[in-house]
């Protein structure tokens, strides 16, 4: 069982891509270091190498230079001569007959020589405990009068400097390729254990448990970064499925009950055995207006929808602000006059704005609604609505402020929620959804909404990025 | 009024046929794009209410075609696509008017109304005589028994509607549309806060009353009689 699971998740190792990353870099790393290695091999050792060949070379050109000036006998007591230094030379001067003249070889190394004349043998040398075979190399000549010369040298010590050499590389290239390996699993195994957090969390939050959250191990690193993007999407959606979870409840709430009003009131006339015309008419009538209400909340609904799902982005072009926000309150301005209120218009010639007419219309048109119906004289406010549009700097703001009563600054962030319609306004008509709209619109545009003091009164901004000129 | 309604839903076709014919109109009924557009082109319909979403042919392409045909019938498209870039399609598929469905069937009649009327060739008007009441669209000006009145932009605005279409009904989605350019209604109904405005310079000094609010409908403008 232990196996099969260290099976599988060898197997898993294999297959995930830091391991492969890995082996690529792996792979880079040691043909690198072979070739590092291979240079260093041809410094040392093959230095080695050239050398002897030069030496013998040097040698060669020197006694066949005696030979051509001093003929044999010159050869032959040079030979004698250097065969006796205790050197690494070896030497072999012979006739045409086979007979050993001169040198420090008993006879002409058995191997074939090269096109040049080198050939690698070994050799008996005499020493104090006997007979030593050793490795040489040397350079075989036919001179002029059919005699053989060889030139050579010992290459025992050489052959284990080299043997040294090239056993430590193959050594530093294993152990290389050994670390690299290991760092390699090590790295992606630890990798792995992380992404495997991600992919465990991801998939217990598929399971439906979305407040879990993928641990971040605090070094900062792109993992990190991206365990901490995961998170605060994750935050978001949560957010966004809390919030359609309470505008499901508020919809079953706010068109439930005029739903069910509407179809009580119906169902008692229709069953009602003294119901006369006039009450079928009136009830009919009632029903319409019930409707009618129905619809505008299903409208506004749509409205927000539309503002937050954002693609009223396609329907937005270059608007005169200026003139929207002076229709909107030209639009309502003999209202507020007729409720005994004022309306000061003061907006800035010519803001432009990159918008939905629509929606930004639907926004001021909404708030200053509200500024009618919760300014107004009988709640206490002296009706005096204000509705401006100014740019400072990159700001536009459009601020509509009534004298009303305001709203208690820890209700504030709450009203802009959808259907919350404050304890004391419950009764007022209005479908709750005022300011949500506002908000959304707003949001839509880049732009935030604030809520203030007018002392008394509410403020509301809706601050909106302006054009770059 | 021959209308043809080109409406697959059979229940909504049912109540838009039986509410026009009550109100005096000749009825057919096409249940299909492909029916509709082969009796709107073989028929002489006065008017045509064509449903968006059709079987067999959706009612742009429907509309398309007759245009390509040469058919300048006026064509009011029902829809329950209500954003302003699904009106803005239907106009320039050749439709006239766009109706958002829910609708109130005093709001259908009163557009029929319009857009009929609206088939007529239209000369270029410059000045409106309704009784006493004269509006001189170039100057500008309003005059009611010779007596000048004043009138804010927008409120000539909405005169200037009102008498375009005098004698027909004209409801405050209408108004709205057409003087303030919104294609939403407002949460309060401020449109009538206008008219009360509008009447109270154009009616109230004077005896008979041009400007008559239909219960449940909206607004008309006529002469007394």
């Amino acid at each position: 069982m232990v196996r099969g699971i260290l099976y599988v998740q060898q197997a898993k190792l294999l297959k995930t891509s830091t391991f492969r990353l890995a082996i690529i870099y792996l792979a880079l790393f040691v043909t690198s270091v072979i070739t590092l290695l291979g240079y260093i091999y041809w410094t040392t050792a093959g230095n080695l190498n050239r050398q002897t060949v030069e030496a013998v070379n040097t040698e060669m050109r020197d006694l066949a230079q005696r030979y051509r000036s001093g003929g044999l006998p010159l050869l032959v007591h040079t030979v004698i001569q250097r065969s006796r230094d205790p050197r690494q030379s070896l030497y072999l001067v012979m006739d045409n007959r086979g007979n050993v003249l001169a040198g420090n070889l008993l006879d002409i190394p058995q191997s074939r020589p090269t096109q040049e004349g080198w050939k690698d043998f070994t050799y008996i040398r005499l020493n104090m405990e006997g007979q030593e075979r050793r490795p040489g190399i040397g350079r075989e000549q036919r001179l002029p009068g059919n005699f053989y010369l060889l030139v050579g040298r010992d290459v025992k010590d050489v052959r284990q400097i080299e043997t040294l050499i090239t056993s430590s590389l193959a050594w530093a290239v294993a152990l290389t390729i050994g670390l690299g390996l290991i760092g390699g699993l090590i790295m992606s195994r630890n990798m792995l254990a992380r992404l495997d957090d991600i992919n465990k969390t991801s998939r217990e939050i598929m399971g439906g448990d979305l407040s879990r959250r993928i641990p971040v191990s605090g070094t900062g690193d792109e993992l990190d970064q991206l365990a901490e993007n995961l998170n605060n999407m994750l935050e978001q959606i949560e957010a966004l499925m809390i919030g359609m979870r309470q505008v499901t409840d508020n919809i079953a709430h706010d068109l439930r009950s005029p739903l069910n009003r509407l179809r009580n009131r119906v169902e008692v006339t229709l069953i009602s055995e003294n119901s006369t015309t006039q009450d079928y008419r009136e009830a009919l009538e009632r029903t319409i207006s019930e409707a009618d209400y129905l619809l505008a909340t299903f409208n506004a609904l749509l409205s927000i929808a539309r503002a937050e799902a954002g693609n009223s982005r396609e329907s937005m072009e270059w608007i005169n602000l200026s003139d929207l926000v002076e229709t909107a309150g030209e639009l309502y301005e003999p209202l507020i006059e007729e409720q005994g209120g004022v309306l000061s218009l003061s907006v800035e010639n010519n803001l432009r704005l990159f918008a939905n007419r629509e929606l930004l219309s639907q926004a001021i048109l909404n708030t200053l609604d509200n500024a009618i119906k919760h300014g107004a004289p009988g709640e206490g406010g002296d009706a005096k609505i204000a509705l401006s549009a100014i740019r400072v700097d990159a700001t536009i703001t459009i601020k509509i402020s009534d004298g009303g009563q305001g709203i208690p600054i820890e209700e504030r962030s709450h009203v802009m929620e959808r259907f919350v319609r404050l304890e004391a306004s419950r009764n007022a008509p209005g479908t709750g959804l005022g300011l949500s709209l506002v908000a959304a619109a707003t949001r839509l545009h880049g732009g935030t909404v604030e809520l203030g003091d007018n002392e008394p009164g509410l403020t509301v901004s809706l601050i909106l990025p302006a054009p770059r000129d | 009024m021959r209308i043809l309604v080109i409406e697959d839903d059979l229940e909504a076709a049912a109540y838009v046929t039986k509410g026009l014919r009550e109100s005096g109109h000749v009825v057919d009924h096409a249940a299909d794009g492909e029916e509709g557009l082969s009796l709107a082109l073989a028929g002489n319909f006065d008017m045509l209410i064509v449903d968006r979403m059709l079987p067999k042919r959706d009612g742009l392409s429907l509309v398309k075609t007759l245009r390509e045909q040469g058919a300048t019938t006026p064509v009011l498209f029902l829809s329950a696509l209500g954003e302003v870039d699904d009106r803005v399609k239907g106009l320039r598929a050749g439709g006239d008017d766009y109706l958002t469905k829910p609708f109130a069937f005093v709001e259908l009649l009163a557009r029929i109304e319009v857009l009929v009327r609206r088939a007529a060739p239209e000369q270029v008007q410059t000045k409106i005589q309704v009784s006493d009441l004269e509006i001189d669209l170039l100057g500008r000006k309003v005059t009611r028994n010779g007596q000048a009145i004043d009138l804010q932009p927008r409120e000539f605005r909405l005169l200037e509607y009102l008498m375009k279409h005098t004698g027909q009904v004209v409801t405050r989605t209408m108004l709205l549309e057409n003087v303030w350019e919104y294609h939403f209604d407002p949460q309060t109904n401020v449109i009538d806060v206008h008219m009360s405005r509008l009447r109270g310079k154009i009616d109230k000094n004077f005896e008979t009353p041009l400007i008559h609010t239909i219960r449940g409908a909206g607004y008309s403008l006529r002469a007394a009689g």
